[in-house]
């Protein structure tokens, strides 16, 4: 088994259920992994849920984990996969002074280097977004900060398999028993 | 019930009438067939109470002195019956009583559902009198819970919460519902529920694994089962002992599948684990195909996993998916009900009897007699051993006894000692260990199985965290048979200190009250024993008893338990002394 310590996205397909999110903290919380980011939303099939975690762990312990997800009786199938397996972003707004962006041009440059989108404007500031890789939304909050950033937050990863996941055929065999 | 009365009660059940969310509770009871349920009023759950009354002669409801005897009092009755036990309490104090029983039966899989009222909804959040988070704190030890706000989703959770306790691996359910809810009105009409479509409660059994298993079993020399409760829970003791016999291969118990085979069976080779046998402990780690059954590798079972069996092929049969490569890697992982797959396994083995392999088991218990058993059954010395007690038991009931135990020493010789003749036999809390649990359990497992003599074996230590039930026994008449071992000590806790810190009794002494007084207060007749030559009379006066007795033996103060495997050592390494 390989023992090393890697980031896994862990993705779990549940009924939309009040007390579940409780249900899935506490796997984590009883054996000591720290999320290093969650983000759930409705999944591609209605009425079913998506949580997206992303967890530093062995493959050992990933397994394990999703024998315990799959044990809960609202969770319809868990898997976890690595960063190669896996397509994945995360979204990062700022929030500046207006004045800087018409009289820094810097800013200008920076913001359309880095891809960034301009959410608003309005007297007071304007709201910046990025989309993409965590060290994408680093690197933009870095050049920004010599500016000053009123605000900054940053998103869960939200992410998709490259390989097909079978939850929707899962689901259809149950629907057909 | 009759044909004819489960005929009416669908009849009554199957029409569609206007009803309150109350009512509607004790009709889902009734629909699952719930004729007894252990609980205690209070302010929120008093609307349940008050249909209880109207309903009375249906549901007999126990009123246990404490909410965790009413937890406890479900599972002892869930256990020896197979079904699903009901505890039911108020909110916060009254719910957060039951948490330790809960919590135990999720540990050992046992079947409960458990009610609690809750605060009305709109105070749901505000600290409300006697409000708590139940279903926050109930969360990591219940197979399921909810929260019911609204009286007409009564019928449809409560539906599911049968469902989902009893089948596949069971456990506990809590359903926390607002006193609004029970006010409130809907138009009640019960379904059974058949299916979760998120839930796989039993998962197949793949045929590929079966064979898999049956050639690594027919190619061993050396094989080895080890069984748990998942056998007991499956219903698979006669495929089990079939499996054996045909095979020919001795098989050992954890402490939660004890009773499933009788004792008295050539290839029942013991107990495994930190107190269990020499020989099936001591040959774990010689076996050549290990084959667990039911069993979950807890670590009171395997010690050191560093060192457990890692000569031996590892086949498992299980029936929770998240067990198996949880503790110890299977070789061949056999997912399914264990009486399917042993059903499915048994015309795939050879017949052998591996009577050479079988002598080296029967080496091994002739030393653990010599340098244990023979001092524990047939003492020389003055002072009385728990053995000799259990011994005595056996003899008096035949070895036909359900015997609920507490936590403790005493636990592990009535687990050692017990003559199991019967499945179900072995009441006891396994996993969480939980002291007080023996008193409640006996009162819930002779309800439910009234034929049964049920013989409670309790150390004085856990006999006083739940002494008040002693209450429950008298209003009850329940003629259960409650023996304490009292040898003034927390025993195994003393036993400890006595062995791995160097004999510093820090708090384990403990200085009794009369119990036989204490019983007669109750109205429960009973005696004590301090001399070996009145303890045959006294179990005897015990058994014949047609109603409730108490017996108090005044055992050696400092005996210990052997053999013992110590904490994290290898399963090898056991002692006997």
């Amino acid at each position: 088994m390989n023992e090393e310590i890697k980031s896994f996205t862990i993705s779990i397909y549940t009924e939309n259920n009040i007390g579940l999110l409780n249900r899935i903290s506490a796997i984590f919380q009883r054996r000591h992994i720290n999320i290093e980011s969650l983000t759930t939303s409705q999944s591609e099939i209605e009425g079913v849920n998506r949580f997206v975690i992303v967890v530093n762990i062995t493959e050992a312990q990933a397994q394990k984990i999703i024998g315990q997800f799959q044990k809960q009786i609202e969770v319809i199938r868990a898997y976890y996969h690595t960063e190669e397996e896996t397509i994945f972003q995360e979204s990062g707004m700022f929030k500046i002074k207006s004045d800087l962006l018409f009289n820094e041009p810097q800013i200008q440059n920076i913001i359309k280097e880095s891809n960034a989108r301009i959410v608003t404007v309005n007297k007071e500031f304007f709201v910046l977004e990025k989309s993409g890789r965590r060290n994408e939304i680093e690197s933009l909050r870095r050049d920004l900060n010599i500016f000053g950033i009123m605000q900054f937050v940053r998103s869960g990863r939200i992410s998709v398999t490259k390989e097909e996941m079978k939850i929707t055929e899962m689901l259809s065999a149950f629907n057909n028993q | 019930m009759d044909t004819e009365t489960a005929n009416k009660t669908q009849e009554v059940l199957s029409k569609t009438e206007r009803i309150t969310g109350s009512e509607a509770i004790i009709k889902c009871l009734i629909a699952e067939d719930v004729d007894i349920l252990y609980g205690y009023p209070g302010g929120a759950i008093m609307p349940v109470y008050d249909e209880l009354y109207k309903f009375r002669n249906e549901i007999h409801h126990v009123l246990t002195r404490h909410e965790q005897g009413a937890a406890h009092a479900a599972q002892g009755f869930a256990r020896i019956s197979g079904r699903v036990g009901v505890a039911m309490a108020t909110s916060g104090p009254g719910a957060t009583n039951l948490i330790t029983g809960i919590a135990d039966a999720q540990i050992d899989s046992t079947p409960l559902v458990c009610i609690t009222g809750q605060v009305p909804s709109h105070l749901l959040g505000t600290d409300a009198f006697q409000e708590t988070d139940i279903i926050g704190i109930s969360t990591p030890v219940t197979k399921w819970n909810h929260q019911v706000t609204k009286a007409s989703e009564i019928p449809e959770v409560l539906a599911k919460a049968f469902y989902i306790a009893k089948s596949g691996r069971p456990g506990p359910v809590l359903i926390d519902i607002t006193k609004d809810a029970q006010f409130g009105e809907l138009d009640f009409k019960y379904e059974k529920c058949t299916g979760v479509r998120s839930y796989i409660p039993t998962p197949k059994t793949n045929l590929e694994s079966v064979k898999a298993a049956a050639e690594l079993i027919n190619a061993a020399k050396k094989p080895m089962i080890v069984w748990g409760q998942g056998v007991i829970l499956g219903e698979a003791e006669a495929e089990l002992k079939a499996v054996i016999e045909k095979a020919g291969i001795p098989a050992a118990w954890t402490i939660m599948g004890a009773s499933a085979i009788p004792t008295s069976h050539p290839l029942n080779i013991g107990m495994v684990g930190m107190h269990g046998n020499y020989a099936p402990n001591k040959l774990t780690n010689e076996c050549d195909v290990l084959i667990a059954i039911g069993m979950r590798f807890d670590d009171r079972v395997t010690g050191s996993l560093n060192t457990y069996a890692k000569q031996a092929k590892v086949i498992h049969f299980e029936i929770d998916p998240a067990e198996v490569n949880k503790n110890v890697h299977a070789d061949v992982a056999v997912l399914g009900n264990s009486k399917d797959s042993l059903t499915e396994l048994l015309p795939l083995l050879n017949e052998n009897s591996h009577e050479a392999w079988h002598q080296e088991f029967k080496d091994l218990y002739a030393i653990e007699f010599e340098k244990v058993i023979k001092d524990d059954l047939h003492p020389t010395k003055e002072g009385l051993t728990m053995g000799e007690v259990l011994k005595e038991i056996n003899v008096q009931s035949e070895g036909n006894a359900a015997i609920v135990s507490d936590v403790g020493q005493h636990q592990m010789i009535a687990c050692r000692y017990s003559e199991f003749n019967k499945t179900k036999s072995n009441i006891t809390s396994g996993g969480l260990g939980t002291m007080g649990f023996a008193l409640p359990a006996a009162i819930g497992a002779k309800m439910a199985a009234p034929e049964r003599e049920v013989v409670a074996i309790i150390g004085d230590g856990g006999y006083q965290m739940n002494i008040q039930e002693l209450g429950t026994i008298f209003q009850q008449k329940v003629p259960v048979k409650i023996v304490v071992l009292n040898n003034e000590f927390l025993g195994m806790v003393r036993q400890w200190q006595q062995l791995f810190f160097d004999k510093r009794y820090a708090s384990t002494e403990m200085t009794n009250p009369d119990f036989v007084t204490i019983a007669k207060g109750y109205h429960i007749d009973g005696k004590r024993v301090t001399k070996r030559e009145e303890l045959a009379d006294a179990i005897k006066e015990m058994i014949a008893s047609k109603e409730s007795y108490f017996l108090e033996v005044c055992v050696e103060k400092e005996d210990n338990v052997f053999p013992m495997i110590p904490s994290g050592a290898s399963v090898s390494d056991i002692r006997l002394s």
